[in-house]
């Protein structure tokens, strides 16, 4: 299994049974292929769509209906499709039960950076702001560094998406739970120890007794 | 509603130095041949206001191409790498808004409101120079209303007296928008007659419509 699916199958045991579900774009779309459709879940694309569907068959594609990355999708029973008025008022109203979204980097605070690296990237922050500022539960996922470097830092050096504390972050090595006393070590990658994870983070790490691995399934 | 256009007459209506909200998310449910139109007459200086700038040859990214625009307001460019290049050189200046709270920002002028209070982007770069406003022990930020010379609509049918159906997640900013410009063109896929689009399925009432596109050969 390499890094993205085990980071996608993590984050999908987060998902409980009849959730409004937002997931961000790449890495956090994966995660929909490990939701079983019996937990009846809906699935919103910020774009206008609650209830989103896997990619369509092959010429079967509409093009008024696509996910937030521009990509074609279909709908599910149940769908709605509504404006963008509505969409961020499910998001920043608290309808929205979670949200799944990549990361730069998080810090000993639970904050999250995730849309600017001052002078390289500027894309604009899109829904990201709303969705960590009004998401009842925010879920990060990435892996836990970049080009060496850990994501998982001491305070971020790159603009925040938002002040609110992110309540999970999974990555390839470890489920990481921020809290008011710093980030606790939840759970470990399979057949990784905690040396690694420690090595492999700047933050410090809140280690309580002995630490489960992940469950995938 | 005056009339209906055809693409060309619609675009002669704009002038250079136009503030425009143009529907669309990553250019689905944007004016297409509106915007072809105007890439043809080669209008200059434009401000746009919408999502986002698409990618090169769709939507609104056919405009920041032609170099038709000045000034972007937007909640994410990252998908048109000449919008980010233009911004960089200095040719473009770009205000990035959360999409939220972009919508909202429209709605409220549409609406006839001061601005909207919200929690987003309270603790990042976005609240830098705004006016934070406390309210029963939460903090928001104070955003000012959008409006426009020109609303630019892409709409899935349109009826004689201008009334505005969309399809799924072609609504996105269109429906908004519609209130918050001087002049409101709709470009349809179809025109019919009054009484197909029943009362209930109107998105956009058709007194809010200045002019319609014609249809398509």
């Amino acid at each position: 299994m390499d890094a993205k699916e085990l980071i996608a199958r993590r984050v999908a045991r987060e998902i409980k049974s009849g959730m409004l579900v937002n997931l961000g774009i790449g890495l956090p779309s994966l995660v929909a292929n490990f939701v079983p459709q019996s937990l009846g879940v809906f699935f919103q694309a910020e774009n206008g769509v609650i209830g989103l569907g896997a990619r369509p068959p092959e010429g079967m594609q509409d093009p008024h209906l696509t996910d937030a990355g521009g990509g074609f999708v279909s709908a599910v029973p149940g769908a709605a499709s509504i404006d963008s008025a509505m969409s961020f008022g499910l998001i920043r109203g608290g309808h929205l039960d979670m949200t799944v979204l990549g990361g730069l980097q998080v810090d000993e605070k639970g904050h999250l950076a995730n849309w600017k690296v001052p002078g390289k990237m500027v894309p604009g922050m899109g829904g990201a702001m709303d969705l960590v500022t009004g998401a009842a539960r925010v879920v990060v996922a990435m892996q836990h560094s970049a080009k060496g470097a850990s994501k998982i830092v001491k305070r971020c050096t790159l603009p925040l998406t938002a002040q609110r504390r992110v309540d999970l972050i999974v990555t390839d090595l470890a489920v990481i739970e921020p809290g008011p006393e710093g980030l606790i070590l939840r759970e470990r990658a399979p057949g990784i120890g905690l040396d690694h994870i420690r090595a492999a983070t700047d933050a410090n790490l809140i280690v309580m007794g002995d630490i489960p691995e992940m469950a995938l399934d | 509603m005056k009339g209906a256009l055809k693409p060309e007459a619609a675009a002669e209506m704009i002038p250079d130095g136009a503030s425009l909200l143009i529907g669309g998310f990553m250019a689905v449910g944007s004016p297409e041949r509106l915007i072809d139109a105007m890439v043809e007459r080669g209008t200059k200086d434009l401000t746009v206001i919408a999502n986002d700038t698409a990618m090169p040859g769709k939507g609104t990214g056919k405009l920041i191409s032609a170099g038709m625009v000045s000034r972007v307001i937007a909640s994410h460019i990252g998908l048109n790498p000449e919008t980010q290049a233009k911004m960089i050189a200095g040719e473009i200046s770009c205000e990035l808004v959360p999409q939220g709270t972009l919508v909202e920002r429209i709605r409220a002028g549409g609406m006839g409101l001061g601005g909207v209070l919200t929690p987003t982007g309270i603790g990042t770069e976005v609240e830098d120079g705004k006016q934070v406003i406390e309210v029963e022990g939460n903090r928001y930020l104070l955003e000012t209303p959008i409006k426009a010379d020109f609303a630019l609509i892409g709409a899935w049918q349109a009826d004689y007296v201008g009334n505005l159906a969309y399809l799924l997640t072609a609504h996105n900013f269109n429906p908004v928008m519609a209130l918050a410009g001087k002049v409101v063109i709709a470009e349809p896929e179809s025109i019919v007659p009054v009484g197909v689009i029943a009362p209930d399925a109107v998105k956009t009432p058709g007194v809010l419509v200045d002019h319609l596109l014609i249809r398509p050969n």
